[in-house]
């Protein structure tokens, strides 16, 4: 590229280029975080203008708050569930989509249109099904499990968490398989059925090797969405009943906010943090292994 | 088209049409319930409402505010979305162009940074902004989404500019352009395609995103929709009528824009997951 001339002009041009989004990148994230593990040393209580450092106490305070624990064991089981049941079912409703079906537009508009609307709202349409909409089924129709609302029910309402993440997300899922899909060559597609290799064979040695790209891409993404989990949480049960479906999300958000434990708030966001990390970093890894050439 | 074949599509389609109308049903029983009044809400969900009535709607467009709220999310989203694109855009020129081991480790950062969940940020985030007393107000929020949102945009627009022919740009400043003139006549238009996938994204985050603006905006007349939602919900709890009816008016802006520009949002998301 040519540069102008003279150290100023280049200094200029540089600032004038990536200035502002550095500067806010640096003040709004770097610097943020870098202060929040310099937070999780200190007892402040959020009010207070003076910080003390307590070495780890903080730590060993994460490890010592069962509620902590018990909303975390939680979100691995929620994100486990959530993870399996928004790709299985977002890659079938896009490989029945990129078949040339009359009205696929139609389908994959309507198979979307959840994602358009916020968590907030998702919640609480859904929290009306489930105490006036189900309930009313369940006892006109004389279904004893829908008789009474599942968000009463600690764990029915885990199970009804699930039910609206997967029907919040899989629409949005399915867009990217079906954007991996449509990359999957005809030809060599083609080439394998004169092979005499029939569609379910061609799934599993062509299609799904070939589809890695996207898999990691979606299971990294509903991850990240399913630890992070807070509006539908808020918004469905509140936590409730008895904080028995609190993510992990909530919990430190009720930490430090509520109790005004920041400190102890910030180092489980920490903790938090590094998990995430770490698991996402694990199957992006593994799961890059598994790729294949086209 | 064998007989076989017609009887899988057959099945196929009902199939497929069944699962459609469990993906769509929430919205149809919010919309029946919006016209209908509490009672007859409570003793009959399933129920047609006997007739248009707006009562619950101009209940619940009063008491949300709903136009001043509107107006907040509609501000906060479209100048922070036009600063994520342009200011990013920028950004991803130089490094792709100037491509020093500082550009490429401070590039490096930014997409590291993709994995640090806002849950990490939040609270530093309200201590530093609250002792300079920032919080409270629409532009500190536009700004935070700036600092959030560049890395994701930077990362995609440098896989484009990378390949924008060099060319183009050196017979432009050789005749006389700046840096800055070359920029915004030859490379942002032939961005323009990215610019629109990252606007999609960007707009589907900031217009719904409701923890952040929450833990910054205080005061009710700053109030973005979905904070208004959330706190008319927690006012009106057993109000059925307008509740419903405070949800449809959320809802709906988003669903006239995805009638229109539905193509343009799917193909939006679908590139942005290419990476």
């Amino acid at each position: 590229m040519i540069e102008e001339k003279g150290v100023w002009n280049r200094l200029r041009t540089r600032l004038l280029f990536t200035g502002p989004t550095l500067f806010a990148f640096i003040t709004v994230m770097i610097i943020p975080f870098l202060y929040g593990i310099y937070l999780t040393f200190t007892n402040w209580d959020g009010i207070s203008t003076t910080l003390s450092l307590v070495g780890v106490q903080n730590y060993l305070a994460v490890f010592r708050d069962i509620e902590f624990w018990k909303s975390f064991s939680l979100t691995l089981k929620y994100v486990f569930y959530t993870v399996v049941l928004i790709n299985v079912i977002a890659f079938m409703l896009a490989y029945v989509l990129t078949k040339g079906l009359k009205g696929q537009s139609i389908f994959r508009a309507g198979f979307f249109l959840p994602n358009l609307v916020g968590g907030i709202v998702l919640g609480f349409i859904w929290q009306f099904i489930f105490n006036n909409v189900l309930v009313y089924l369940g006892q006109h129709a004389s279904i004893q499990s829908l008789s009474t609302t599942w968000l009463a029910d600690p764990d029915k309402a885990f199970w009804a968490l699930v039910i609206v993440t997967v029907w919040q997300n899989a629409g949005y899922m399915m867009v990217i398989y079906i954007a991996g899909l449509t990359g999957v060559p005809n030809d060599i597609m083609e080439a394998a059925s004169i092979d005499g290799a029939n569609s379910w064979t061609r799934l599993r040695k062509m299609v799904l090797p070939l589809m890695v790209p996207s898999f990691i891409v979606c299971i990294f993404l509903s991850l990240q969405r399913g630890f992070m989990v807070y509006d539908v949480n808020l918004a469905l049960t509140k936590g409730g009943p008895f904080s028995s479906t609190q993510m992990v999300s909530m919990h430190v958000y009720e930490k430090a906010f509520l109790s005004r434990d920041y400190g102890v708030g910030q180092a489980e966001a920490f903790v938090l943090f590094l998990m995430v990390a770490l698991i996402t970093l694990l199957q992006v890894y593994f799961s890059k292994k598994l790729e294949v050439e086209a | 088209m064998t007989r076989k074949r017609i009887a899988s599509s057959v099945i196929k389609f009902i199939v497929l049409t069944v699962i459609l109308i469990l993906f769509i049903v929430p919205f149809v029983f919010l919309l029946i319930n919006s016209f209908k009044e509490n009672m007859a809400i409570t003793s009959n969900p399933l129920s047609l409402p006997e007739s248009f009535s707006t009562v619950n709607y101009m209940n619940a467009f009063d008491k949300m505010n709903y136009i001043a709220a509107f107006t907040n999310s509609l501000v906060i989203t479209v100048l922070s979305v036009l600063f994520i694109s342009l200011f990013a855009a920028m950004t991803a020129h130089y490094f792709v162009r100037n491509n020093t081991k500082f550009n490429q480790y401070t590039f490096m950062l930014m997409v590291a940074s993709m994995i640090i969940p806002f849950q990490a940020i939040m609270i530093p985030l309200v201590k530093i902004y609250g002792s300079l007393d920032l919080l409270n107000s629409k532009w500190s929020l536009i700004y935070m989404y700036i600092g959030f949102g560049s890395s994701l945009a930077v990362f995609i627009y440098h896989g484009f500019v990378k390949s924008i022919p060099k060319e183009l740009e050196e017979a432009a400043l050789i005749d006389g352009c700046t840096r800055f003139q070359t920029f915004f006549r030859i490379v942002f238009p032939v961005l323009m395609p990215t610019t629109a996938t990252i606007s999609i994204l960007n707009v589907l985050w900031i217009w719904n995103d409701f923890l952040l603006p929450s833990l910054i905006l205080v005061d009710p007349e700053q109030r973005t929709l979905p904070l208004s939602t959330y706190n008319f919900y927690g006012t009106y709890t057993v109000d059925y009528g307008p509740l419903m009816a405070s949800l449809v008016l959320t809802i709906f802006p988003i669903i006239i824009i995805y009638l229109f520009a539905q193509k343009y949002i799917i193909q939006g998301v679908m590139q942005g997951s290419i990476k």
